[in-house]
């Protein structure tokens, strides 16, 4: 038996995924039409022996009781979510809910940040770390630009055994390319390790007054992965799959294209194709909310998520964008790179633009880059065009490159701003 | 003979204000409200009697010859080519033409090319041959004459003077660049490079020979993009109030539109207001234009969104473009569907597949 810990931190956390983390914890943001959680969900309801998936974060717990029921529902599976009282660390929770993840004794348990996007070849990483001798914990690993590793836990490895024999959490200088993706299988074994982390800090502050006094709080990358690189008991499976960090707002874009992508194998039936009468013209990868209505003269497309409830009118152009539950979008306008709130409103003729920031597709193993808001210039940094829930953009302006918190209503085009 | 009446428009140099377009087509044969600039005023003139219009051009451009000639010829007026072998200012022409504008006793009209008005040539006449003095300015009243050279004139409209850009007010009224002379000018100028509004015009008023007539109705000097749509506006409104049957009416025509009868509109469009669409051009369906123009044989792809632009002949628009922000667009020019031009001029047979978010003059 299995069990799956999903780390989704809490509302203070993620702050660069706002406006769109501010009417929305950001593990519940839909991507590709199914909130960002739910896709690791998913692949642990696929693995057959897997019988519990544990939330673990801090955000209040009425925010995630309707997702924790529904996905209850759907998956048949027992999920829970457990509550810090106060933020823990990624492993500061583990240990906290230690006995929570022993219960029924499992043979090992998935831990996986919940801000990622894979494709999470789950089976393949624990028929991996079984193989293993005495692992405690084995990694899924993946190739980044040498720059790029620099933002990422850096791994050096035993080309021979895959074992971690050096690792770095976010090096300052060049360490390796292979960086940790943030999804793991632990053994139970692995509790002996935290506790002597966690001891080892509570005596320090409780008997040599070092240290913090939130004594709970316990890195995974730096207080127990770095310690365990070179004991042998650490490994890492190296894979070259689709994976991507969710930080930005810009990301989602990103993020959205590759579930769709991954829809086309695993889910063809949640991607929209045009059938008899009545359907609109896409060019692929769309994902359609059944409760959307969307105009037959829209043209949606490549890589466009609609929401539950949302109205797209005729003429409307839409692609590279999501538009989330309940928002409409009038006639004759053009969506491109953005993501438009919930009950967002754009008026016709209308034209909402963003610019995208993909992976250098020419650089092999790069990843997203979540570059900040401003550049160095304080000037913003050409973006994603994100409305907030509830934004409403006036018929034949133009948006280019903002930022829109919710509840707005705006009177005239705007170009590269953020609007209050 | 001796009593024909003529008219000399100064047609001058290549319209450089006015490119892209002039790179296609000599300045007076474009469409301003879907007939050549010159035909405005060729016409007014016809109407007014005149049977002989000198066209003075400092280039050869046997294209608009050819088209002149043959518009002349359905009006049944006589055109004549004075080319200057060196541009000769405002008045230069004037005594290039002395032979032919001195064959009649009659005033001769002057006018500048880029002007659009009502042209009231008949009253202009008539006012002329009433105070019996040399010559008559037409002037019309401009909100902020700081930014011109003013007229002065007394009560019986006779001027006294011209003030350059004047900083405290003197008064509202401009040089309209109409005129009325008569052939006894034509010894007050020499054949060189000269201006007659600073060479010629000054000395006439010191005589007390010149008189001013005060242009009721729009005015405009269209000789460049921005002042080509705000002409359009003006000229669209003067239809309104003066020939309202002319303009356009129908579903989804919004305000004072010009449709060519063989420009075809789609379904679920809003046309206008303020929009000229000239022969030939297909507009598809759910395009929104406003404060445009455009000319014979373009094409509007559906569901784009057009704001002051001048579109140029034969140009594919793609669907969901957006342009706005004084667009001027040369002959042929294709525009890739979902792009954004903000501003700028775009020359003849150019492709444009990127948006341009800021004006620029696209080579």
């Amino acid at each position: 038996m299995l069990k799956a810990i999903i780390l989704i931190g809490g509302p203070q956390k993620g702050t660069r995924f706002r406006p769109l983390s501010l009417d929305i914890p950001k593990p519940l943001f839909p991507v590709a039409g199914l909130p960002l959680i739910q896709h690791h969900v998913e692949a642990c309801a696929a693995l057959g022996n897997l019988k519990e998936i544990l939330l673990i974060g801090f955000y209040p717990v009425a925010q995630l009781q309707e997702f924790v029921n529904d996905m209850q529902k759907q998956y048949n599976m027992t999920i829970k979510y457990l509550q810090e009282f106060i933020a823990l660390g990624t492993a500061g929770g583990l240990y906290h809910f230690r006995d929570q993840i022993r219960y029924g004794n499992p043979d090992a348990f998935f831990v996986m940040n919940g801000d990622i996007c894979a494709d999470f070849p789950l089976a393949e990483l624990y028929r991996f770390h079984k193989q293993q001798n005495k692992a405690l914990v084995t990694i899924m690993g993946t190739e980044a630009t040498r720059q790029q590793s620099l933002n990422y836990g850096c791994m050096v490895t035993n080309k021979d055994t895959n074992e971690v024999t050096h690792y770095v959490e976010k090096p300052s200088s060049y360490v390796s390319t292979l960086i940790n993706c943030g999804i793991y299988v632990f053994s139970l074994d692995v509790f002996p390790v935290i506790a002597e982390a966690f001891n080892a800090k509570q005596e320090e502050y409780y008997r040599n007054g070092n240290g913090s006094r939130d004594t709970g709080y316990i890195q995974l990358e730096q207080e127990i992965l770095s310690p365990l690189a070179g004991t042998g008991k650490m490994f890492v499976l190296q894979t070259s799959n689709w994976w991507s960090q969710l930080k930005t707002a810009g990301s989602a874009i990103y993020a959205n294209r590759h579930y769709l992508e991954l829809y086309k194998t695993r889910y063809p039936e949640r991607l929209y194709t045009p059938s008899g009468e009545g359907g609109c013209a896409i060019i692929p990868d769309v994902h359609i909310d059944p409760t959307a209505s969307v105009h037959p003269t829209a043209v949606l497309g490549p890589n466009v998520s609609i929401g539950p409830g949302v109205s797209i009118g005729p003429g409307v152009r839409i692609r590279e964008s999501i538009i989330l539950a309940n928002a409409t979008v009038e006639q004759r306008s053009l969506v491109i790179y953005s993501i438009i709130g919930r009950g967002s409103r754009v008026g016709q003729w209308a034209r909402v633009e963003g610019t995208p920031s993909d992976p250098d597709p020419n650089k092999p193993f790069a990843k997203m880059d979540n570059v900040s808001l401003f550049n160095s210039d304080g000037r913003m940094n050409p973006s994603i065009t994100i409305l907030g829930c509830s934004v409403s953009v006036p018929s034949e302006t133009i948006l280019l490159n903002c930022i829109v918190l919710p509840n707005k209503e705006l009177s005239r085009s705007i170009k590269n701003e953020i609007i209050l | 003979m001796i009593n024909e009446k003529r008219a000399l428009i100064l047609v001058g140099g290549y319209g450089t204000r006015l490119r892209p377009l002039t790179l296609s087509r000599p300045k007076p044969l474009v469409e301003f409200a879907n007939k050549p600039i010159l035909l405005h005023q060729v016409e007014a003139l016809v109407a007014a009697g005149v049977t002989e219009v000198i066209l003075a051009v400092s280039y050869r451009a046997e294209q608009m010859e050819k088209e002149i000639m043959e518009e002349a010829n359905k009006m049944g007026v006589t055109i004549t080519f004075s080319h200057e072998s060196e541009p000769l200012g405002t008045a230069g022409p004037l005594a290039l033409a002395k032979d032919i504008l001195s064959r009649s006793v009659q005033p001769f009209f002057v006018l500048n090319s880029d002007i659009i008005c009502d042209f009231p040539f008949r009253e202009l006449y008539d006012f002329h041959m009433n105070h019996g003095k040399e010559g008559t300015i037409v002037v019309t009243k401009v909100e902020e004459p700081s930014k011109y050279g003013v007229v002065v004139y007394d009560d019986n409209k006779c001027i006294g003077s011209f003030v350059e850009k004047p900083q405290e007010f003197i008064s509202n009224k401009i040089n309209a660049g109409l005129y009325i002379l008569n052939p006894s000018v034509l010894s007050r100028i020499e054949l060189r490079p000269t201006s007659i509004e600073k060479e010629v015009f000054p000395y006439m008023a010191a005589d007390k020979q010149l008189y001013a007539f005060e242009l009721k109705g729009f005015w405009m000097d269209i000789g460049q993009p921005k002042d080509f749509l705000k002409g359009m506006c003006l000229y669209l409104q003067d239809l309104r109030i003066n020939n309202p049957a002319k303009l356009t009416k129908d579903e989804g025509i919004v305000g004072n539109v010009l449709v060519d009868p063989t420009a075809k509109i789609g379904n679920s469009c809003r046309i206008g207001p303020n929009v000229t669409i000239g022969p030939g051009v297909v507009i598809e369906d759910g395009v929104c234009i406003k404060r445009s123009t455009i000319l014979r044989d373009a094409v509007i792809r559906s569901n784009s969104w057009l704001e002051s632009c001048i579109i140029g002949w034969r140009c594919s628009v793609g669907r969901w473009v957006r342009m706005e922000g004084i667009t001027v667009l040369g002959e042929d020019v294709i525009v890739k569907d979902e792009t954004y031009i903000n501003g700028g001029q775009v020359l003849p047979h150019k492709n444009i597949t990127v948006s341009v978010r800021e004006p620029q003059i696209i080579m």
